[in-house]
């Protein structure tokens, strides 16, 4: 019996689901305890207020987290949701989706949740491209247990732990989900709920495993992190915001471009006449190759530096491929349709039997 | 010279040879044939760790060893009648499990000067020579020239030539044990299906060497084993991982729920997933994991959702799902986690069998994190012990430990499988769902057996958020008041205390009701310590024999039971831990018999082992 039958038989008991959400239906009852200031606050007003867009019944809609900060998100969600273990929420997650395919699954990580302890398993759930959704909010600390550097925190950085300055090279989240093949790979960041809003929901309506990086504030451990990029003023020159088939322009009156001189990026200023945008990179989220290079706009030359790349947000990449949880389901209903539905009794006997008088 | 038929009532087997001889495969196929032909049997298949170890060498050795009869069979025998070897390493690894007396046969082709070198003889020191087996009856057969013979106008190659010699052997013990060759010729039939040479190429070796033993005059005796007076009924051959998986199954059925089974691939727990992935028409899901916490963590996830969540392993990948079963236990979630322990701390020796995981199964888990444990007693057992482990997480919303070992998982028995209409049925609890009436959902409200409902996603009105933070009582809301913890620590204890309202009560198995000795053990050794007690019994002793199934809780009446007998022994291949459960629940003096080789005890021992106690207690 298909899990769907079970619930028309045991539960639903006719109630019919209300779908005339807004925002306001999302939010529990529960108050909400991140720091004052913290960037989780808007990421949350983001996705509620997103929910309503998403075309999907409250009661199939699920969250799952698994430790850090903003591992508390599905407490405030008045949906399905699970606060489970360090990093294991994308496991746990991929066993609810292959499960129960119909449900709308949501998983809400840190940098440390998904690039330290459970770097494995983000590995493997991008790379089976299971359908569900992964928000991981990048904020280079680990601001639970006050303050250690993570592994997206930049060599050198000052915390709790690295008193001198961490050691380790940074991990890049971008480039770590297009080298594990992920589908959807995006970028965004908590002060711009705009961009943000309008990222979440290209993640819910994308088939596999959307990955939509979030850069989210650290008010307490990490001031500031992302300062150049968020900040109005250095936003401009140091972030760049992608549209599909839209030449790669940024800077404060739209007067730079990235241009590829062979397989260089180069910035170029559109001010004169030696450069227009006809000759600029057209972004092309499908373009894996170029996907990549724009992940790489990352670790980079000193701001000022006329080789310093602006940081890129929105989809860099997306493409269509087989869903992991759907494909099992295929599996499964190939050998129903070839078998049909397994007699037990049959089963129990085996293929040689014997009677004993 | 005539050949005598004798009549034996049981009889020990081992085949030894290169783990590329197929003795494996000899072992399963001699059994099938003699579990058809009505006897009792229990096997032990051992195998090195490696696949293909040095050719030729002492730890490349793979043994299958079998004990059949036409009386009650528990064990796969203490010492072995007869010995087949299929090179030197194979005498060499096994000749001190061979009775004296018994009967050698050895392929001489496996004993030249190269077989003898890397079996480690020495120079010119070939055992069939040099008088060293005097306490023996060798039997000689170049079974590799035989087989090269039969076949050679097959035209089959070197290699499969070379592969068929098992076969050989195989048929040569048909003829020796009056066993008909059919069983085998109609496997090899479907095996070989789509290799007719290769099938007929076996089937010919198999008669060759069925009519070898008929026409040559190197055996004096034949052996008849007449059937065996074990309960009517339609049987078939089982393995303990083979009757877990269908355990699985069936509870699954019973409660009408889907089997998610999220694995990762271990020794000696692998074949579980191989069956069951092949299970796909039966409601069954399996997810090869990438690592043995993400197997736990999907089958949570999966259990969150509706179905029965199972996952397996084997000791080092039980210590690496410890913290997932601990939010299991949080979140009140039915999860079977199947444990088929081998030998040894870390690594160990992963293809030998031990009991050492009880109290890490009780208590590896950080926290107070009390969980159910259930140990099937044998082979055919396991599909009850797995029916009952899943029927008891899926009814009391709790993570239970299924403990097997690698002697169960391997080892069969020929097994009275039951009839669906014969199960239980499984009776799941899901929470209906709720209009908007303004009442809030309460996750963890309990009834009377101290068992939340299963809530799951996809039912309107009762969204809510588990975790695996302390939680206040009934509103699962996170909590850090001091009471709440308390009472929620209590609550979770109690509520796997109350599951003993809801298991059988524990039964002697052998023996008086009270009395002088009782022989307590769990899991594999049951087949041990009953031979053990009921040879003790008609040798006149006053002793009786109990096997704990359910170790978490344990039946209501044990501590009754214990407490009728002056002496309690607690033979374990293990340093003692169900003693030590035992004497911290009931306050008894029991004694351990201990055993930690890898491999399980003998009868032979065990009853030393008891008549000692027995004489220091006079």
């Amino acid at each position: 019996m298909s899990i769907e039958t079970i619930i028309d038989l045991h539960l639903n008991n006719g109630v019919p689901s209300e779908m005339n959400y807004t925002g306001k239906d999302f939010s529990s009852d529960q108050d909400v305890r991140w720091c004052p200031g913290c960037g989780d606050y808007t990421i949350l007003k983001q996705v509620q207020t997103a929910m309503p867009d998403i075309g999907v019944k409250k009661e199939d809609i699920v969250f799952i987290s698994g430790i850090g900060c903003a591992a508390r998100f599905p407490y405030y969600m008045n949906t399905f949701g699970m606060h489970s273990i360090h990093g294991r929420a994308a496991a746990i997650a991929t066993g609810l989706k292959i499960s129960r395919p119909e449900l709308s699954v949501w998983v809400i990580s840190g940098d440390g949740d998904s690039l330290s302890i459970g770097g494995n398993h983000f590995l493997h759930l991008l790379r089976r491209n299971v359908n569900v959704n992964y928000l991981l909010f990048n904020n280079q600390v680990y601001g639970l247990t006050k303050g250690q550097y993570s592994p997206t925190a930049p060599t050198g950085s000052v915390s709790k732990s690295t008193p001198y300055g961490s050691i380790d090279h940074a991990v890049n989240p971008l480039s770590f989900a297009l080298g594990a093949d992920g589908s959807f790979v995006a970028r965004a960041m908590d002060r711009d709920p705009k961009h943000l809003n309008q990222m979440i929901l290209r993640a819910n309506s994308h088939r596999g495993t959307s990955m939509l990086e979030i850069y989210q504030n650290c008010i307490v451990f990490n001031d500031g992190a992302f300062e150049l990029f968020t900040d109005k003023k250095s936003r401009p020159a140091e972030a760049i915001y992608l549209e599909q088939g839209e030449p790669l322009i940024f800077g404060d009156k739209n007067d730079k471009g990235i241009r590829l001189d062979g397989l260089t990026p180069k910035v170029v200023s559109l001010g004169n006449s030696e450069f227009s945008k006809d000759d600029l990179w057209i972004h092309d989220e499908k373009d894996k190759t170029k996907s990549y290079m724009l992940s790489r706009f990352f670790d980079q030359p000193e701001p000022g530096d006329e080789n310093r790349m602006p940081r890129p947000f929105g989809v860099l990449y997306a493409e269509e491929r087989p869903c992991y949880d759907e494909e099992v389901n295929r599996q499964i209903s190939g050998v129903v349709e070839r078998k049909g539905v397994g007699n037990l009794d049959e089963l129990l006997r085996g293929r040689e039997t014997w009677i004993v008088e | 010279m005539q050949v005598k038929d004798q009549v034996r009532d049981d009889v020990t087997i081992r085949f030894a040879g290169d783990s590329g001889d197929g003795m494996q495969l000899t072992g399963s196929l001699f059994t099938n044939t003699t579990a058809l032909h009505g006897n009792d049997i229990r096997t032990l298949p051992e195998f090195p760790a490696e696949i293909r170890a040095p050719v030729g060498t002492v730890p490349g050795v793979s043994s299958f060893q079998l004990h059949f009869g036409s009386k009650e069979i528990m064990t796969p025998g203490d010492e072995c009648d007869v010995l087949v070897v299929m090179n030197s390493a194979a005498l060499k690894a096994n000749l001190s499990l061979l009775r004296k007396g018994g009967i050698i046969i050895a392929n001489t082709s496996g004993f030249d000067k190269k077989n003898l070198n890397l079996a480690k003889y020495g120079e010119g020191n070939n055992p069939l020579e040099n008088g060293s087996l005097s306490d023996y009856i060798v039997i000689e057969v170049d079974v590799s020239k035989l087989t090269k013979e039969s076949l050679s106008d097959s035209g089959l190659s070197h290699k499969d030539v070379e592969r068929s010699k098992n076969m050989f052997v195989l048929g040569l013990l048909y003829w020796m044990y009056n066993r008909p060759l059919d069983s085998t010729i109609s496997f090899l039939n479907h095996k070989f299906a789509k290799k007719p040479e290769i099938a007929e190429g076996n089937i010919k070796v198999l008669k060759d060497g069925y009519h070898y033993g008929e026409t040559t005059e190197v055996f004096a005796e034949t052996y008849t084993v007449k059937k065996a007076h074990i309960g009517p009924g339609e049987y078939r051959s089982i393995t303990g991982n083979e009757a877990t998986v269908l355990g699985l199954v069936a509870a699954a059925r019973q409660g009408n729920l889907p089997l998610f089974f999220g694995s990762y691939p271990i020794t000696p727990a692998s074949d579980i997933l191989h069956e069951l992935s092949a299970l796909k028409n039966y409601g069954v899901t399996t997810f090869q994991a990438e690592d043995e916490i993400a197997a736990v963590s999907s089958a949570i996830g999966a259990a969150f959702g509706g179905s029965l969540g199972v996952t397996s392993s084997s000791g080092p990948g039980v210590a690496l799902k410890a913290e997932a079963v601990g939010l299991a236990v949080m979140l009140e979630l039915p999860l079977v986690i199947l444990n088929i322990q081998r030998a040894g701390p870390s690594t160990g020796m992963p293809t030998k069998t031990e009991q050492s995981d009880l109290l890490q199964a009780m208590y590896g888990r950080n926290g107070e994190s009390p969980v159910v444990i259930i140990a099937p007693a044998t082979p055919g057992d396991c599909f009850d012990a797995a029916f009952e482990a899943s029927r008891i997480a899926i009814e009391h919303m709790v993570p239970v430990y299924f403990l097997s070992d690698g002697y169960l998982a391997n080892g069969s028995e020929p097994w009275r499988f039951p009839q669906q209409k014969d199960l239980k049925k499984v009776n799941v609890r899901f929470e209906p769902g709720k209009n908007g009436d303004g009442s809030p959902f309460l996750p963890y409200v309990r009834d009377e057996r101290l068992v939340r409902s299963w809530a799951i996603p996809g039912t309107p009105g009762i969204e809510h958020r588990v975790g695996g933070l302390e939680k206040e009582v009934d509103t699962g809301n996170v909590s850090y008041e001091p009471d709440n913890h308390q009472m929620m620590t209590n609550l979770r204890k109690d509520r796997v205390d109350k599951i003993a309202d809801f298991i059988p009560l524990q039964k002697i198995d052998s023996g008086k009701e009270q009395g002088d000795i009782l022989v307590v053990g769990w899991g594999s050794t049951y087949g041990s310590i009953r031979t053990a007690v009921r040879e003790l019994i008609s040798e006149g002793f006053d002793v009786s024999h109990a096997h704990i199934k359910y170790l978490n809780p344990f039946p209501k009446n044990l501590g009754e039971i214990l407490n009728n007998f002056s002496t309690i022994i607690v033979p374990e291949m293990n340093s003692g831990q169900l003693v030590k459960l035992l004497r911290d629940t009931f306050f008894v003096p029991a004694k351990g018999v201990n055993k930690v080789k890898g491999r399980p005890f003998f009868v032979d021992e065990l009853k030393q082992e008891i008549k000692s106690i027995l004489s220091s207690n006079e």
